[in-house]
């Protein structure tokens, strides 16, 4: 597939599933329970994005040993914690990972 | 009632706290999507046909590692099913709009301007309401294009070394601070991760965001219900 039809279709599968449930499905067919399920997406799926970006290396191999993001992340998830800013987090983690790849 | 022009206002002015942690995203994007070999033009066309943050970066992670167009795609999918919710919840207050209206709101509902449109919409009774999510999500739009626009430019002037690509984990890490007081939300979050980092090398066709996702939401499902009956 080429790049170009490779972003036409994430681009559709995107969209659709924004303009599915406002035009094409009633609301009824949303029950209390499913709606709850969805709430847990966000918690399902950011962390397979988060993990192995902190945990494994660029050659694919498991990394835990010598390994300043999991610091730098753990620290990065206590500030959120805390603060619950998106922002904060965001610095703090950048922040501390520099301070230990460049200082330390 | 409030003039439409002044309820997409609110919409800006309401969104705009929301818009700071988006400029170092779409920066990222910009400057990873040049990286991993997309042409500016390329990496321009993903922010205006995708318009996603989360999709962008799953799209990058999942090419740069060689997964097929296939398992990219259903994993964008996935990504975006919280956009499900999302609609779900806003539809009853878009209900009587023109087909043509839907249309143009459906490619704005994005997360953050999601996030403080339903508040509004809850409180106001007005029929222009929607506009409020209209001025949210455009703000949304302008910041995400001309971020990716700068990351494009910016893109060889900023060092490797500097490590840029952790702040997409870390991008994603904030969009959780809030699940992280929730006792179910953690222990889903473990449970997909731990897939997810174990799986890498041995869940065929990279698939291993989908089947993470899945792990997840099945632990939801079976630690509510277990919630219920308790």
């Amino acid at each position: 597939m080429s790049n170009c039809a490779l972003i036409l279709y994430c681009g559709l599968i995107t969209y659709l599933t924004r303009f599915s449930m406002i035009a094409l499905i009633k609301k009824e067919m949303f029950n209390d329970r499913i709606r709850e399920i969805l709430s847990f997406v966000p918690s399902a799926i950011f962390p397979a994005i988060i993990f192995p970006a902190i945990f494994i290396n660029d050659k694919g191999l498991f990394e835990i040993d010598d390994n300043p993001k999991i610091l730098a992340a753990i620290i990065a998830m206590i500030i959120g914690i805390f603060s619950r800013s998106i922002i904060a987090t965001i610095f703090s983690g950048l922040a501390s990972y520099w301070f230990l790849i460049f200082v330390i | 009632m409030k003039s439409n022009f002044k309820v997409f206002l609110k919409g800006i002015i309401d969104v705009s706290p929301l818009m700071i942690p988006v400029v170092p995203f779409g920066l990222i994007f910009g400057v990873l999507a040049i990286d991993i070999g997309f042409s500016p033009i390329e990496t321009m066309a993903m922010s205006l046909v995708i318009f996603g943050g989360a999709s962008q970066i799953v799209l990058l992670q999942l090419f740069s590692g060689g997964a097929s167009s296939l398992v990219i795609i259903s994993s964008v999918g996935a990504v975006n099913s919280r956009h499900l919710l999302y609609g779900a919840v806003v539809s009853e207050h878009l209900s009587d709009l023109k087909l043509i209206w839907k249309i143009i709101i459906s490619y704005f509902l994005i997360d953050q301007a999601f996030a403080i449109s339903n508040e509004y919409l809850k409180k106001n009774k007005d029929k222009n309401r929607y506009f409020h999510l209209v001025g949210g999500g455009a703000t949304c739009w302008v910041i995400w294009q001309s971020t990716t626009f700068l990351g494009i430019i910016l893109g060889a002037a900023i060092p490797e070394k500097l490590g840029l690509s952790f702040a997409v984990p870390l991008t994603f890490l904030a969009l959780l601070v809030n699940d992280f007081r929730k006792f179910i939300n953690v222990i889903v979050i473990i449970i997909s991760g731990l897939v997810a980092t174990f799986g890498y090398n041995y869940i065929p066709f990279k698939a291993y965001v989908i089947v993470a996702a899945l792990a997840g939401l099945l632990t939801a499902m079976i630690l509510t219900t277990k919630n219920k009956k308790a």
